[in-house]
């Protein structure tokens, strides 16, 4: 457990009476986030905690569950060595607001995440598809990806 | 093929810059890289990197393998670190089992890990010396990893994608003799360094290549997730080895090596003195390691029982088959384990449903985030020191592509 910043989930729950939850975790603090709260969370996290460093952006596909997506943020403290991780849920066709311009190095993981979950994010100066052709069908890290099987058109 | 809209393309305002293709079949591309150039004259407006040539979806087929087999499939992320791409994906699993590993098979597990480290920036220091316009080093490095390689090929059987360590230990234990390799090979590093260093120390075309290009400040490096020895170059003593200490690396002593330039000349150098550091912990590890002993947990569902086990005991029998066939099952949660690789911070997060395979695997690869920093170091710079840029970010397709 990383307990490099202990007192991080206090200050949180002082600081934003709502929109967030803690989690556990047996490896670091872990909070959910509601959608519409995740941009002052994450504001706060990165002016004022000083959590500069953007380690990962990561998207889960649950897919039976509503909303199906979860979205995790690996966030880092390079002078306190402290670890953060924020899950927010995400519906299929729902926009997510991008974190680009509060960490610029989400720019290519986010765009990793449209491009095998087709999660949409709002505000990212160039959201394309990273790894696969333009034109590619499907999001294949998504579960309902078909995994074997010739294409008929 | 759908229309690619980026503004590289847009020509409609008429200048007198050109765009140009460098790779992706370029030999200082390091793998499959394609970078788009704007230039202005030799002056570089905007670079671009384009990648996915090396794609293969090694996040879809893990999520398909059970947590053993996933283990081939880390080491060919970083082809040339396999040993941390392991190391950082057994810790990750082993959290989740809580299972306890001896501490003959940690060290054991760092020595590799250091060992790794050393070919892999032998690697590095050859190629990228290349791309500078000196050629003879890297006949001395390619030699020389290959003694590292005989002792990884020695310890597994095989050279390049060994999956040595496995989940509660290693896969076998060290072979005989195997102290006097490692022993011979540290007797020998500082005379093969001595020799490198006649090559490059002073050199003033190297020196010319490296000093203030490529420069990334500590601000642009941070909000870019740059790690590893790109992030110590710019002064910032961010190691895990030494901050989150894993697989027992507090019980060794060694220094992080940092700069504050910020440029090539200062990741080069932080690389080289790594090294040393490294050896230092090779050591150190072989002093502490007894020739034979426990190599892996003696958890029987975890980790496969000796094979002379197998044939006098039926219930070593069943356990052996039932790992080789089903797996082990993993409690449901989710973890992430970093562990600092050559290039920076190696990491998996997975999701675990209760099953033997699992949910969610995903890698957190150090030179994916790492080549981000590329368009910053190069905007502004001559068109040659786009691959003095490429050679010190020190990238590594298989693991930006993943």
């Amino acid at each position: 457990m990383n307990q490099n910043d202990p007192e991080i989930l206090e200050r949180l729950s002082t600081k934003f009476a709502e929109g967030f939850t803690k989690v556990d975790s047996i490896d670091q603090p872990t909070i959910a986030a509601s959608k519409d709260a995740m941009m002052t969370l994450m504001k706060y996290l990165r002016y004022e905690e000083n959590y500069r460093l953007c380690l990962d952006v990561l998207a889960v596909d649950y897919l039976p569950d509503r909303p199906r997506f979860e979205l995790v943020y690996h966030l880092y403290n390079p002078w306190k060595y402290a670890r953060l991780r924020i899950k927010i849920r995400v519906g299929i066709n729902e926009k997510v607001p991008s974190v680009t311009g509060l960490w610029p190095g989400a720019n290519w993981p986010e765009r990793e995440a449209y491009d095998l979950f087709g999660i949409e994010f709002e505000g990212h100066p160039d959201l394309r598809r990273l790894y696969l052709p333009d034109d590619w069908e499907g999001h294949p890290l998504r579960k309902d990806y078909p995994l074997t099987g010739t294409r008929v058109d | 093929m759908a229309e690619e809209k980026t503004e590289l393309l847009d020509t409609s305002v008429p200048d007198e810059t050109m765009i140009i293709n460098m790779g992706p079949q370029h030999p200082s591309t390091h793998g499959v890289l394609r970078v788009r150039l704007k230039l202005d004259g030799e002056r570089v407006v905007r670079a671009e990197p384009v990648i996915g040539y090396l794609h293969t979806g090694f996040e879809k087929t893990a999520e398909n393998l059970t947590y053993q087999q996933c283990n081939t499939v880390t080491d060919r992320l970083d082809y040339l670190a396999p040993m941390t791409n392991n190391l950082a994906y057994v810790l990750a699993v082993e959290k989740l089992l809580k299972v306890e590993v001896p501490k003959r098979a940690q060290y054991i597990r760092v020595l590799f890990a250091e060992l790794t480290r050393v070919a892999s920036h032998l690697v590095w220091l050859g190629t990228h010396v290349m791309d500078l316009g000196a050629m003879s080093l890297f006949f001395y490095t390619m030699r020389e990893r290959e003694v590292i390689l005989d002792l990884i090929e020695a310890a597994s059987g095989v050279r390049m994608n060994p999956s040595y360590f496995r989940i509660g230990g290693l896969a076998y234990d060290l072979p005989d003799g195997f102290h006097e390799k490692v022993i011979a090979f540290i007797n020998d590093f500082p005379r093969w360094m001595k020799a490198y260093r006649h090559l490059f120390d002073g050199n003033p075309l190297i020196n010319e290549r490296l000093h203030g290009i490529a420069f990334l400040t500590q601000e642009d490096a941070l909000a870019l997730s740059v790690v590893g020895p790109n992030l110590r170059a710019t002064g910032l003593p961010v190691d895990l080895r030494k901050v989150e200490p894993y697989s027992s690396y507090e019980d060794f002593d060694f220094d992080v090596p940092t700069r504050t330039e910020g440029d090539a000349y200062a990741r080069f150098w932080v690389r080289i003195d790594e090294m040393y550091e490294s050896m230092k912990i090779i050591e150190q590890a072989i002093g502490k390691i007894e020739p034979k002993g426990e190599y892996t947990t003696s958890d029987r569902k975890i980790s496969l029982p000796p094979r002379d086990e197998i044939y006098g005991n039926m219930e070593a029998l069943i356990h052996q088959f039932k790992l080789v066939t089903q797996g082990f099952q993993v409690p449901p949660g989710e973890v992430y384990q970093g562990v600092e690789g050559p290039r920076g911070e190696m990491g998996f997060y997975i999701v675990s449903d209760g099953s033997s395979k699992p949910y969610r695997w995903r890698a957190r690869t150090p030179s994916f985030y790492n080549l981000q920093s590329m368009p910053v170091m190069c905007k502004g710079g001559l068109v040659a020191d786009v691959i003095t840029a490429i050679g010190s970010i020190d990238i590594m397709l298989g693991d930006v592509d993943k």
